[in-house]
């Protein structure tokens, strides 16, 4: 497979609520800013557009067709749309691009979740003859995935406590970060639980926002004359819907994902695991077999602030900055979907 | 380069009102082995799977690709959900087509579909939005005062609908697996059916159907191998552009024709009319034949009508350039799945596997879809004849 350039990268603030924004405007901000970074002037300079959205957290159908609305599509454009987290939409950009009908995408994903509430809207992409009627929200699948951690004695609620202590550290130094705070893990212990065993701090806030991608050939990407990380491996997976039958404490997926994408063939500088529940990020971090040298979620990862349908494109775009800015050498985003981790993404970036 | 692909496997499922006798995950499966039949191959086979549907209001499941996991046999693979309004259908099969002409992967899945009897699209299509105008119209009065500016610009006879309808329901008589199967329909019968939205009558819109579709595309080695006939992609297209801008085209989009274009040119295509043997184009309302023959290029601007009302389009009446030889939208519309079975329909032309509905001899088709206020544009090209 062909080298692919990430030439820009931009993400709104995280907020608890957007107000009164429509999408479009969550999405114009971003896409300007990737426009400029790439020194490019709108989406007619690129090959491919592609974005990733979920018509129920905006409660209509073809939600999506605004967002077209943001790209100035006159004269017409190629583009596509995937009903999944943005990070697939790089993906669908990325064959495209090895496929030779694009040298150059912009992708970008949004989520308004403000209006409704987002575990509830979530229980709805269960099997809906089994589970959906249950009203089994997203939080009490994860309790119940924490439960059988913590029963096993694979983690303790201090291991817990600890992946929310240093992502909230992290993000004192991320400005688009929503929670972020000094604490300790032992003073989050005191904490009340929410829904046993997981207290509030375990799980990621709600969020509005958007976040924008411009990627490329190696090629193009020289002759814009711009900074870039390189897409070294991506594979994504997905595994059975059944809770049941699957062993929580593990991801299948995400270890067949990240042995395609080749995540071993290297030493892994930073890593951006998109983990909804603290529990999750011990999870990814197995399955992905990361070191303790290894970097996790210097951003603060979505515990600090979950933009659904962009936060794993923005673990992408994180990782991209840091090796862009010389932080790293060699790093790994992920992004995920679905109950418990049900849908994984895996991406391996190198510098030039 | 993109690598050769090809479809291998076609698979449908009956299309009806109301598949009371299966689940969601019942209905793509139905699809998915007959795909998997056709191309003599199992599960195992099969390296990713790619889904397509309309929005998840028309059943009400968030995002059903999770769910509908295990029903595909995809534990362990990559499943991707695609989702472009009415065109998605056909936007899936291209993006499928892309996951084996990267080189990435040999063999893929693709399914769409819509099951339209688990809930009601007319609601899902039509609820109130902050900051946007509400229509209460559903699609057919979204397109209705379209179409009547076409028929203001062109002068056609108010009858062209009526031909449309009639000629594509005789064609679904043909097919087995259509909905709607009126082999005794008449012109007089469509014309004293009830007026829905000026000029659609009742029988000029499509019908509500649950369904499923699902193909198997292979790379060249594969596809080389397989059992039966394989329909050689020649060319994938997509176009979007916004819903409303000011001088907005709407009669005959800029996005269509550009999108046409572009595909013929892979191709190899430069008289639609003499170089294709047959199409199936999305026409969920009648009017929309005569629209979209001078939106791809098959008659001069306002002159569509002309090439329908002679029967050129007509399987029946001998036409040279038959469109939806399968009963089309008109005969069969589980939404998510419409744009998909052109493409598969177009590739089944071309493979001879199309029976009752064959053209004979056909070999090169383009399938289209198309979708939103007729904003979103896919289209394919395929033939028996390797590039």
């Amino acid at each position: 497979m062909r080298d692919v350039a990430i030439v820009a990268f931009a993400q709104s603030n995280c907020q608890r609520d957007a107000g009164a924004q429509n999408e479009v405007e969550l999405i114009m901000p971003v896409l300007q800013e990737v426009y400029k970074q790439a020194g490019i002037t709108n989406a007619q300079d690129v090959d491919f557009t592609c974005s990733g959205s979920c018509d129920y957290q905006q409660g209509a159908a073809f939600a999506f067709v605004a967002g077209v609305d943001a790209l100035g599509a006159v004269p017409p454009i190629k583009e596509s749309h995937v009903e999944m987290d943005a990070a697939w939409a790089l993906y669908e950009a990325w064959l495209k691009i090895q496929m030779g009908h694009a040298e150059s995408a912009l992708l970008y994903g949004f989520g308004k979740s403000s209006p409704g509430e987002l575990p509830i809207v979530l229980s709805q992409q269960l099997d809906p003859y089994y589970l959906a009627p249950l009203w089994v929200d997203t939080i009490a699948f994860a309790a119940m995935q924490a439960r059988t951690m913590l029963d096993s004695g694979a983690i303790t609620e201090l291991d817990m406590a600890e992946v929310v202590a240093r992502s909230r550290n992290n993000a004192l130094s991320n400005p688009y970060a929503q929670l972020k705070s000094d604490g300790d893990a032992a003073s989050l212990l005191d904490e009340p639980m929410y829904m046993s065993p997981l207290r509030r701090h375990d799980c990621c806030p709600i969020s509005d926002g958007a976040c924008a991608m411009i990627i490329c050939t190696v090629e193009k990407a020289k002759e814009w004359g711009k900074p870039y990380a390189v897409i070294k491996g991506i594979d994504h997976r997905i595994e059975t819907h059944h809770i049941g039958s699957r062993d929580l404490s593990r991801s299948v997926s995400t270890e067949i994902a990240g042995k395609a994408a080749g995540v071993a063939s290297g030493p892994v500088d930073v890593a951006e695991l998109y983990a909804p529940f603290s529990h999750q990020e011990i999870i990814l971090k197995q399955a992905l077999g990361l070191s303790d040298d290894t970097v996790i979620n210097p951003s603060g990862g979505v515990l600090a602030g979950n933009v659904m349908m962009a936060s794993g494109l923005s673990r992408i775009g994180e990782v991209a900055m840091r090796i862009i800015r010389g932080e790293a050498k060699r790093g790994v985003a992920h992004a995920t979907s679905g109950p418990c981790l049900q849908q994984n993404l895996v991406t391996v970036l190198e510098a030039k | 380069m993109a690598q050769l692909a090809a479809v291998v496997g076609v698979g449908q499922t009956k299309y009806k009102t109301k598949r009371k006798d299966v689940s969601i995950a019942g209905l793509v499966r139905e699809a998915a082995v007959a795909a998997l039949e056709d191309a003599d191959l199992t599960w195992n086979d099969i390296d990713a799977v790619i889904l397509g549907k309309a929005p998840d209001m028309f059943e009400g499941i968030v995002m059903p690709e999770l769910y509908l996991t295990d029903a595909l046999g995809c534990n362990g693979k990559p499943m991707l959900r695609v989702h472009t309004a009415g065109s998605v259908g056909g936007s899936t099969a291209i993006v499928a087509a892309s996951y084996v002409q990267s080189g990435v992967f040999k063999r893929i899945l693709t399914v769409s579909f819509e099951k339209q009897s688990e809930s009601n699209a007319m609601w899902a299509l039509s609820n109130p939005q902050p900051f946007s105008p509400h229509l209460n119209a559903g699609a057919g009065g979204y397109f209705a005062p379209i179409i009547r500016e076409y028929m203001r610009r062109s002068d056609a006879p108010y009858d062209a609908g009526i031909k449309v309808a009639v000629k594509d329901r005789l064609h679904g008589a043909k097919n087995p697996l259509a909905h709607l199967q009126l082999p005794n329909i008449t012109m007089k019968e469509v014309e004293d059916s009830p007026m829905l939205w000026e000029p659609l009558r009742f029988l000029e819109a499509c019908p509500s159907s649950d369904g499923a579709c699902a193909m198997i595309i292979a790379n060249e080695e594969l596809a080389t191998k397989s059992p039966r006939k394989p329909a050689w992609i020649r060319g994938t297209a997509m176009r979007s552009e916004p819903t409303m801008y000011a001088g907005r085209e709407q009669v005959n989009p800029q996005a269509g024709i550009d999108c046409a274009k572009d595909v013929y040119a892979q191709a190899g295509i430069h008289n639609p009319r003499k170089d294709l043997d047959c199409a199936e184009i999305y026409v969920p309302f009648s009017w929309y034949e005569p629209m979209w023959l001078e939106n791809l290029g098959f008659a001069d601007v306002g002159k569509g009508w002309e090439l329908t009302m002679s029967g050129a389009t007509s399987l029946d009446e001998g036409g040279d350039i038959p469109w939806n030889c399968s009963g089309g939208v008109l005969s069969s519309n589980p939404i998510g799945a419409s744009g998909m079975i052109r493409f598969a329909e177009a590739a089944q032309q071309v493979r001879g596997e199309a029976h009752g509905h064959q053209v004979e001899g056909a070999k090169t088709a383009l399938g289209h879809a198309y979708g939103g206020g007729a904003q979103f544009f896919s289209m394919w090209v395929v033939s028996a004849d390797k590039p």
